[in-house]
């Protein structure tokens, strides 16, 4: 047994960290959160280039071929850095649904472009909570209708793999037939769109099992995204301390009051947990092990904890300072409720994990 | 990163598989214990026979080196013989302080004879150790101990009492802290000795357990004499010695949270039956807050042992094991303490029904329920815990104290 990342894996995360430290800055990831990008360009232009969020791309279609290893390490830098950036549905999701269910003539076309960030690509695979059920997104074999309500990077995006009844369907968006527009988001730093389709061109991904490869592809995107959590709530923890030891009241630091000490430990057991699943969830997606669904809803569920836990208690322990527009605390706030429901709530993802449970103690 | 044996490590399981195999009693049902129907003596004697056979086949204390009477093997190997024996009826904690904090602490502190006079004795079960540490006026606060150790030319004489000590009533030696010099503050006027828990002067008085059992006791001495050459590292130096025993119990408490517990739950589930709006009775097992607090118990527990997985790794690379291995208790007892709750609900108002009458699948969550508090106590309170957690590994302040620099005889006077 070996339960850490290689020397070279961590080099790798340390180039990134060392990257994303000076091009996702508080400052870039406003430019963002106040609608002036769509996206931190040149973080995004830096990760292609290193070849990091290409990670588990083949060589042969344009990426690293290093693996998901190299890539969760990726992630919890962008997570760390709040990096406003199409990372997870170019590549946790749209390359990963491509790589699993497209042709070879498809992942040709696409994958390197996808790699090389020519295009940025979207997906939306299906969740088990849904509020309004919008026109139905319907496929006749060669063209696309209907809407995707909140498409993530959909503003940005050149292409989309869409779940549509039993099928995988590959749409560009950048030409006829379809329509997009922004929707407000509660994270602005990753925004989402409305998608319209009006007969637009689009082909299937060629796989028997829509189903499978669906729940296959959002079990590593549960994996990655849980990087993500615990990169952000280790940073937010880590700001949090650091104020309570500048700080001061009733003469005293308010980092030696110990409501606040003992809620601090909490957080920190609760996000050493969700690393340690994260870690256990990195395993099983590199090795494909038959552990994965269950490592995967475990690594989520704990992760989205900590992430959520961790943001909303450095707002309060940061007093009213961490209540302002200025300070970082809530773009944390944000980007915790976005991680934590992007492909589906908590609480389908721990009935996902006891599924897996009571299956395995049949 | 591979959760998989190496081909050493599969070989090595393969091999412990054989040995228990052909050694142990293989559990009948998963709440069997060794030495059901036993009087505690015949249970202690069979007990010691288990040990004494582990020890002789090296599975006694694996990590120890090879002088010390171990195997010079690696802590992955500890894990894999746990792994592989608990599948066994084995005793579970009677040697746990012996080898787990007794006799490291003279691994590390005593002379080369004493090591040679009690480290294989003690391995092979014919010793047991415990630990004298709490007294009744210093608990979390153990630099405030006040039994008292005076020299008298070679010899020491103690006079004192201990409690919650773990075990006394069938031991035979101990670890013990006590107070040499009273004109130091307190954690400097502390030094450690090793006693004989059969020594004319030491009385052990059993304490009742809200469990029923009892597993703990006072100790008192009065008069006991100690060569000093059972002294445990220097004199005054009794509270570094302690500190590293403390590390030891930490670790091994927090590897004790069994691995099954959603087993166990998912077990009683399939049993009871639950009703909701949608109507019902139906099998608690299908009702989705049944289902969550499964998802729950494993996600603390497997956690629990992922974390345990990280620092064998480090340690593998020879490198020390990080701070979040101080959290392994803490979220281990609490987490027992919940899954417990929650297996008991599942009856409803049956469930306050002792074993003896509800039935034996019973028995294991309801005396992981009532022992449980005290592995929230024992080895560390919850607050001590996230006090060293807030202190050691996120840089926070220490907490107020008064007590740091007076000598002790002025903090008693106080
Ligand atoms: C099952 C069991 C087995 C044990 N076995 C042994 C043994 O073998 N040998 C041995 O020496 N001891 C043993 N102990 C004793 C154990 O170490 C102590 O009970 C424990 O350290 C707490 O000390 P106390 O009981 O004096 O409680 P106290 O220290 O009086 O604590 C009372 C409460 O105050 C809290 N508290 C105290 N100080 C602080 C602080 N600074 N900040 C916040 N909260 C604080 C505690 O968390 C607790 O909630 C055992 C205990 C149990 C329950």
């Amino acid at each position: 047994m070996n339960f850490d990342f290689s020397d070279d894996q961590r080099l790798l995360q340390d180039a990134v960290r060392t990257m994303l430290a000076e091009t996702s800055t508080s400052q870039a990831v406003r430019e963002v959160l106040e609608g002036r990008a769509s996206h931190c360009a040149a973080a995004w232009r830096n990760l292609i280039e290193m070849g990091a969020v290409a990670a588990a791309v083949p060589e042969q279609y344009g990426g690293a071929g290093l693996g998901h290893l190299e890539l969760c390490l990726v992630a919890e830098e962008a997570g760390r850095h709040l990096a406003a950036v199409p990372l997870s549905s170019s590549f946790y999701l749209a390359a990963e649904a491509l790589l699993r269910a497209g042709s070879e003539a498809q992942k040709r076309h696409w994958l390197p472009r996808i790699a090389s960030g020519e295009v940025v690509a979207t997906a939306a695979l299906g969740s088990r909570e849904r509020y309004r059920a919008p026109a139905p997104l319907a496929f006749d074999g060669e063209t696309l209708t209907g809407t995707s309500p909140a498409l993530a990077d959909g503003g940005i995006a050149g292409l989309a793999v869409l779940r549509v009844g039993g099928e995988l369907v590959l749409a560009g968006l950048a030409g006829a037939g379809v329509s997009r527009e922004p929707v407000p988001t509660l994270d602005p730093t990753r925004p989402l769109a409305e998608i319209r389709f009006e007969r637009a061109p689009a082909e299937r991904l060629p796989t028997a099992d829509a189903a499978a490869v669906a729940a296959r592809v959002l079990d590593g995107a549960a994996v990655l995204l849980a990087f993500e959590q615990v990169g952000g709530a280790a940073r937010i923890l880590e700001q949090t301390r650091d104020y309570a030891l500048e700080r001061k009241a009733f003469g005293r630091q308010i980092g030696s009051f110990q409501a606040l000490k003992h809620k601090m430990a909490d957080i920190y057991a609760a996000i050493e947990l969700a690393r340690v699943h994260a870690y256990y969830g990195a395993w099983a997606l590199s090795s494909d092990a038959p552990e994965l669904p269950r490592a995967a809803a475990a690594a989520r569920v704990a992760a989205t904890r900590a992430y959520v836990v961790a943001a909303e208690e450095g707002i309060e322990l940061h007093g009213g300072i961490g209540f302002t527009w200025e300070m970082d605390c809530h773009l944390h706030y944000r980007r915790a409720r976005h991680l934590g429901q992007l492909i589906g709530s908590e609480h389908a993802w721990r009935a996902r994990l006891a599924d897996a449970l009571i299956e395995e103690a049949a | 990163m591979d959760f998989r044996d190496t081909p050493e490590e599969a070989a090595f399981r393969a091999e412990v598989r054989a040995w228990l195999e052909a050694n142990g009693n293989k559990r009948s049902r998963p709440d069997e214990v060794f030495g059901e129907g036993l009087d505690d003596a015949a249970r202690l004697a069979a007990a010691k026979a288990w040990q004494a056979k582990k020890a002789a086949a090296g599975y006694a204390a694996i990590t120890w080196p090879k002088e010390a009477g171990g195997r010079g093997g690696t802590a992955m190997q500890q894990v894999i013989y746990q792994q592989e024996e608990a599948a066994y009826l084995v005793p579970g904690m009677i040697f746990e302080i012996s080898i787990g904090m007794g006799l490291p602490t003279v691994m590390t502190w005593a002379a080369p004879e004493l090591k040679a006079r009690f480290l294989r004795p003690g391995l092979a079960g014919e010793e047991i150790w415990c630990q004298l540490f709490s007294e009744p006026g210093a608990g979390s606060d153990t630099g405030g101990v006040r039994t008292r150790a005076v020299k008298d030319g070679e010899d020491w004489i103690v006079n004192g009492q201990k409690v919650w000590t773990s075990g006394a009533h069938f031991c035979d030696y101990g670890i013990l802290l006590t107070r040499t010099d009273w004109d130091k503050p307190k954690q400097e006027g502390l030094t450690m000795f090793i006693v004989d828990m059969k020594a004319p002067g030491v009385e052990v008085r059993p304490i009742h357990q809200m469990s029923g059992d009892a597993e703990f006791n006072e100790v008192f001495f009065t008069d006991v004499r100690i060569p000093d050459r059972y002294r445990l590292g220097p004199e005054c130096g009794g509270w570094k010695v302690m500190l590293s025993t403390l590390m030891q119990e930490r670790l091994s408490v927090g590897g004790n949270l069994p691995t099954d517990l959603h087993e166990h739950l998912i077990a009683l589930a399939r049993k009871c039956e639950w009703e909701d709006r949608d109507g019902g009775p139906r099998p608690a097992i299908e009702d989705a807050r049944v289902r969550a607090r499964i998802a729950d118990a494993y996600l603390q527990q497997k956690g629990v042992e992922l974390i345990i997985a990280r620092g064998l790794t480090a340690i593998s690379k020879g490198k020390a094991p990080g701070p979040e291995m101080s959290i392994t208790k803490l979220v281990a007892a609490k987490a027992m303490q919940d899954i417990a709750a929650f297996a008991l609900e599942l009856a409803g108002p049956e469930g306050l029904i002792g074993h003896q009458a509800l039935g034996g699948d019973w028995r294991y969550m309801q005396r992981l329920w009532l022992s449980s508090p005290g592995a929230r106590l024992g080895g560390g309170t919850d607050e001590i815990l996230r006090n060293v957690i807030a202190e050691r590994v996120l840089g926070l302040p220490g907490e107020i104290r008064s007590d740091r620099k007076l000598p002790f005889r002025e903090l008693e006077r106080a």
